[in-house]
Parts: C-alpha cells; sequence; structure tokens
C-alpha cells in the first residue's frame, strides 16, 4: 500500500519571530496509506487542526517535507490545486452557507473547479444522495431550513461533490446527539468503501476511533506521541491518560473488571466486543449471561 | 491603528477617560489652531509631554504613525508640489517653492501631531472605561432624547466581538478556500460575488449571536439603562484637577498666540 499522504519532519511556527511565535507542530513524520481510515486525536492545542491543513495546502510546512498524492507541498503550485484532490470539512461546517438553496450552495466547489453545468449537477446530486439527502427535495431548500444534522450532511456533500481522493474531518459530530452521530460515521464509512476514498478524521471522541479507525496517531503539545492500531494504542492507557486523553468507555470497563478480578481481556474496542468478551466469560465460569 | 490598549500605571493611565477625552480635544484644537511657531511650540508641547508622561515605549506610538504614513506622504507631498511661489527646485512640471516646503512641513507637523494626541487616548485607555466615560460624558443629553446608555452599551458590544468576528472571518476563508475560492482573482466586478462566501455567513453568524446574547443579557435581568448602577464609578480625583487646568491654560494659550 503506498501512502498517500507522507510527512517527514514536519514543523510549523505561526508568527515566526515576532513576539508571538507559536511552535505548533514539532518534527512530526507519519504515513497515511491509500484507502485507510486513519483518525488523528489529541487534546485541544496539541496541533491537529494545524497538521490537516498541510495536507490540502492551506498551510506550508516551516520546516520538513509532506507529500500528498505524490506530490511535494512545498511547490506553491502543488498546494494552490491541491483542494480538489483532498476535501477539507471543518468543524460545524453548517456555517459556511451562503447561498440561497442547498443546491447552489453544494455546487459551489464544483463551479469553482471549472466544470460545466451538466457535470456540476451531476456531482451535486451524487454527492447529496451519498449523504442521504434528495436531490429533487433537499436541493431546492434553503439552507436554514433543514434540521441540524441535515445541515451537517448537506455540508459535507459541498466537499465531497468535489470528488476528492482523501476526506479529512475535523470533529465531524461535535455537536450531534449520539444517534446523528452514529448515522455521520456510517455513512463516512460507505462512501470510503464505495468510492475508494482515504479518510482522516480528527476527533476527541475515542469511542468513534475505537469503532471506526484503522490506524491512529496520539498528538501530544505538536509533537507525534504514540501511533499504531486503536488496540495498539489503547493498551498503552497508561500514557494515554498521563497526556490527558481518555480510553474508550467499553476499553475502560474492561480493564475495571480486571481490576476487579474477572479475567476479561481488556484490549476491546467496542461495546460489542465487550458483551460477547464479557458473556463468554462468564460462560466459563458457568454463569450465564441474559443480555 | 485605533484599537489597542496598552496597559500601563504612568499619570495618563490613572486620568479619568472623561478628562482624557478633554486633553486630546484640547490638543488637536491648539494643534489646529497654531498659526505661527509660538502656537506650535505650544501645542507640540502638550502633545510630547503627555506622550513622555504615559511611559510607554516609543515604538508603540511610532505604530501608529507608521499605519498612516500613506496618508502623512500624500499630503506633504500635494503640499509641496502644488503650492505656488518662489521656486526653490524645478523639475519639469512639477515645482518645489519655498511656501511648499513650508506648508508641506506644517501639515506633515499637524497631522502627525493629531495622530498621536488620538493614540494617546487608545493607549492609555482600555476600551471599557472608554465607553463608561463616553456614556457618562452623553448622559446630560439624555434629556433631550439621546439614548446616551444604549450608543454606549451598542460601543462595549461592538468592541467585545471584534476580535470573535475576525478570527470567524479566518474560519470562513480557510473554509471556502477548501472548496476553491479565490479572493483575489478576476477584476472589481468578480470581487464584489467573490466576497459573498464570507460575508453572507459572518454576518449570518453575527446575527445568531446578536440574538443570542440578547436573549443571555435578559436572561440575566438587563433591561436597559434605567436604575442601572456600576461596579467601578468613574470619579475625578486630583489628578484629573490638575489635567484640567493644564488643558485650559493650554487653550487660553493657543487662542491667545492665534489671535492676539
Amino acid at each position: 500500500m503506498s501512502p498517500v499522504i507522507r510527512v517527514e519532519n514536519l514543523t510549523h511556527i505561526y508568527s515566526p519571530g515576532t513576539p508571538f511565535e507559536v511552535t505548533s507542530l514539532d518534527g512530526i513524520s507519519l504515513e497515511i496509506n491509500k484507502g485507510e481510515f486513519f483518525a488523528i486525536v489529541g487534546a485541544t492545542g496539541s496541533g491537529k487542526s494545524t497538521l490537516v491543513q498541510h495536507f490540502n495546502g492551506l498551510l506550508a510546512p516551516t520546516c520538513g517535507k509532506v507529500w500528498v498524492c505524490g506530490a511535494d507541498a512545498a511547490d506553491k503550485k502543488v498546494r494552490r490545486d491541491l483542494w480538489r484532490r483532498v476535501g477539507l470539512v471543518f468543524q460545524r461546517p453548517e456555517q459556511q452557507f451562503f447561498e440561497e438553496t442547498i443546491f447552489e450552495d453544494v455546487a459551489f466547489g464544483p463551479k469553482n473547479m471549472g466544470l460545466n453545468k451538466g457535470e456540476v449537477r451531476e456531482r451535486v446530486s451524487k454527492a447529496l444522495r451519498l449523504v442521504d439527502l434528495d436531490p429533487e427535495q433537499a436541493g431546492k431548500q434553503s439552507p436554514f431550513q433543514l434540521s441540524g444534522g441535515n445541515m451537517r450532511r448537506a455540508a459535507i456533500a459541498g466537499v465531497l461533490a468535489l470528488g476528492p481522493e482523501v476526506l479529512v474531518l475535523d470533529e465531524p459530530t461535535a455537536g450531534l446527539d449520539p444517534r446523528g452521530r452514529w448515522q455521520l460515521l456510517d455513512h463516512i464509512e460507505s462512501f470510503r468503501r464505495e468510492q475508494g476514498i482515504t479518510v482522516v478524521l480528527v476527533t476527541h471522541n475515542m469511542e468513534e476511533v475505537g469503532a471506526r479507525a484503522e490506524r491512529v496517531a496520539v498528538l501530544n503539545k505538536g509533537r507525534l506521541a504514540l501511533q499504531g492500531t486503536p488496540r495498539e494504542v489503547f493498551n498503552r492507557a497508561e500514557e494515554l491518560l498521563a497526556l490527558g486523553l481518555d480510553l474508550p468507555a467499553p476499553t475502560a470497563l474492561m480493564r475495571k473488571l480486571r481490576e476487579a478480578g474477572l479475567p476479561v481481556r481488556a484490549d476491546i474496542l467496542t461495546s460489542t466486543e465487550a458483551e460477547e468478551e464479557i458473556a463468554k466469560v462468564l460462560s466459563q465460569r458457568g454463569t450465564a449471561l441474559r443480555i | 491603528m485605533l484599537v489597542q490598549y496598552f496597559p500601563g500605571d504612568s499619570l495618563l493611565h490613572r486620568l479619568d477617560p472623561r478628562t482624557k477625552v478633554a486633553v486630546v480635544l484640547s490638543a488637536a484644537m491648539s494643534v489646529l489652531t497654531a498659526a505661527n511657531w509660538q502656537g506650535f511650540v505650544l501645542a507640540a508641547g502638550l502633545v510630547l509631554a503627555a506622550v513622555a508622561l504615559t511611559r510607554l515605549p516609543a515604538r508603540v506610538f511610532l505604530r501608529g504613525l507608521r499605519g498612516l504614513w500613506v496618508l502623512l506622504a500624500i499630503t506633504f507631498l500635494v503640499q509641496l508640489l502644488l503650492t505656488p511661489g518662489e521656486v526653490l527646485l524645478g523639475l519639469g512640471p512639477l515645482k518645489i517653492s519655498r511656501e511648499g516646503l513650508t506648508a508641506g512641513v506644517l501639515i506633515f507637523l499637524r497631522l502627525s501631531l493629531l495622530i498621536l494626541a488620538a493614540s494617546l487616548l487608545t493607549l492609555t485607555t482600555s476600551p471599557i472605561s472608554l465607553t463608561a466615560g463616553l456614556e457618562s460624558m452623553l448622559s446630560p443629553l439624555q434629556r433631550l432624547g439621546l439614548p446616551a446608555h444604549e450608543l454606549a452599551m451598542m460601543m462595549t458590544i461592538a468592541l467585545r466581538f471584534i476580535p470573535t468576528l475576525l478570527q470567524e472571518a479566518q474560519s470562513l476563508l480557510r473554509a471556502q478556500r477548501s472548496r476553491g475560492a479565490r479572493f483575489s482573482a478576476g477584476g472589481p466586478a468578480n470581487w464584489a460575488r467573490s466576497l459573498l462566501p464570507l460575508f453572507v455567513p459572518l454576518i449570518a453568524g453575527a446575527l445568531r449571536r446578536a440574538e443570542d446574547l440578547a436573549t443571555a443579557m435578559e436572561a440575566r435581568c438587563y433591561r436597559g439603562g434605567a436604575n442601572r448602577t456600576r461596579i467601578r464609578g468613574l470619579a475625578f480625583n486630583s489628578l484629573d484637577y490638575a489635567a484640567g487646568v493644564v488643558v485650559l491654560a493650554v487653550l487660553a494659550g493657543s487662542v491667545a498666540l492665534r489671535f492676539l
């Protein structure tokens, strides 16, 4: 698998040489493979947003190298067109609506790509259907007439309409109710599979990481603290807790059960896995568990 | 240039904001009415003495001047090159006359002193104090129907939201750029259109915030200025009275030097 994004010793300093100088990223190296579901976690201020803005060309490295889709992002011309291949969805994207109808707003990206009317229409319809919105119905409505969850989905469609190879989402489920969060992640997972898109999820929510991510990078104060599969990373629980981060609730539960004497595996990622493991161990002990 | 409060403990920092407004206004008047070198010395003396009393580093004041250097340069050049009189230097159609030189230097001095005087106010007075002072000064006009409290409250809220809106504008810029928006391409005709993705959401967001803020204020029993008290009242002290005397003296001096 070739890396679709490669970062080597990336350092980013805001306002260098002024009294407001801030080193947001300090020597980060990582690789994201094509088609992967990659999560980036870290406390507020750890540099997550700064990092992902290097992926679509918004920021250039102060030191170090960033390669996206094989191209070196140090080149201004490369950065200028990266938005076409790497779609970045910021937090609360529904606050960015400015057109009169959903259709027009989702069409903003394709129009900027220089596509003709027919292609724009096709892209918009496809993008809306990917997020489970009816192009005929929702497309004609004003962005402010939709419910919160639907607004969020329409905003994401706006980025999907670009047809990116990589989709970066910065806390896409923030502010949604639990069911909305789950549905959104299901959608993301389904178009990842259908379109073969690489997904980079920036999040605080450890349950989401445990349930969906194939690999995860943990940032702390601009440095890469931990990296690996979710199971590997959550196994190093003490380090995570020392960084001020959490474990997913099911994992934390299993650890507590182990401490209390129940010999369950602690490398559990989801509540389903937890149920199965607890049931298995209890039945081995001869205790039936009715769920 | 205007909104940059620099905290400190100098004489000027400790004056009542109303006194400071009076100082600045009188300094401005004396700068504008100075017609001879004595008048200028008086005006410049007041401004520079006040600047020294702030005990702030010079670079802070120079920043304000630097921000408006284009204005200063243009007015200087206009006076220098377009004032008729005894020619000192000729460069084709452009003639630099003695009168032009004098006029240019005079206007440069006047503008610089005015900018310094304005900076005095904004550098040594926090936005909250400033609006409190303005509200107090305008309150006698309430009897004539001027909503002094409401105006001051509007100013306070606006000042408080400037950094928030700036940040939001930056976020919007990044988000729309991520969808391929170009804000500087094309001619002026394209400009207005290309700024829509920035301004529409910004204004929508500002309206949303305004509504939330109004609800929050009402939830804490805000009902306008009627019977409203302050936690830190404004009161004149001996420093203010001394400054008041200086202000009157300088004003009297300027008028005298101008007309006598």
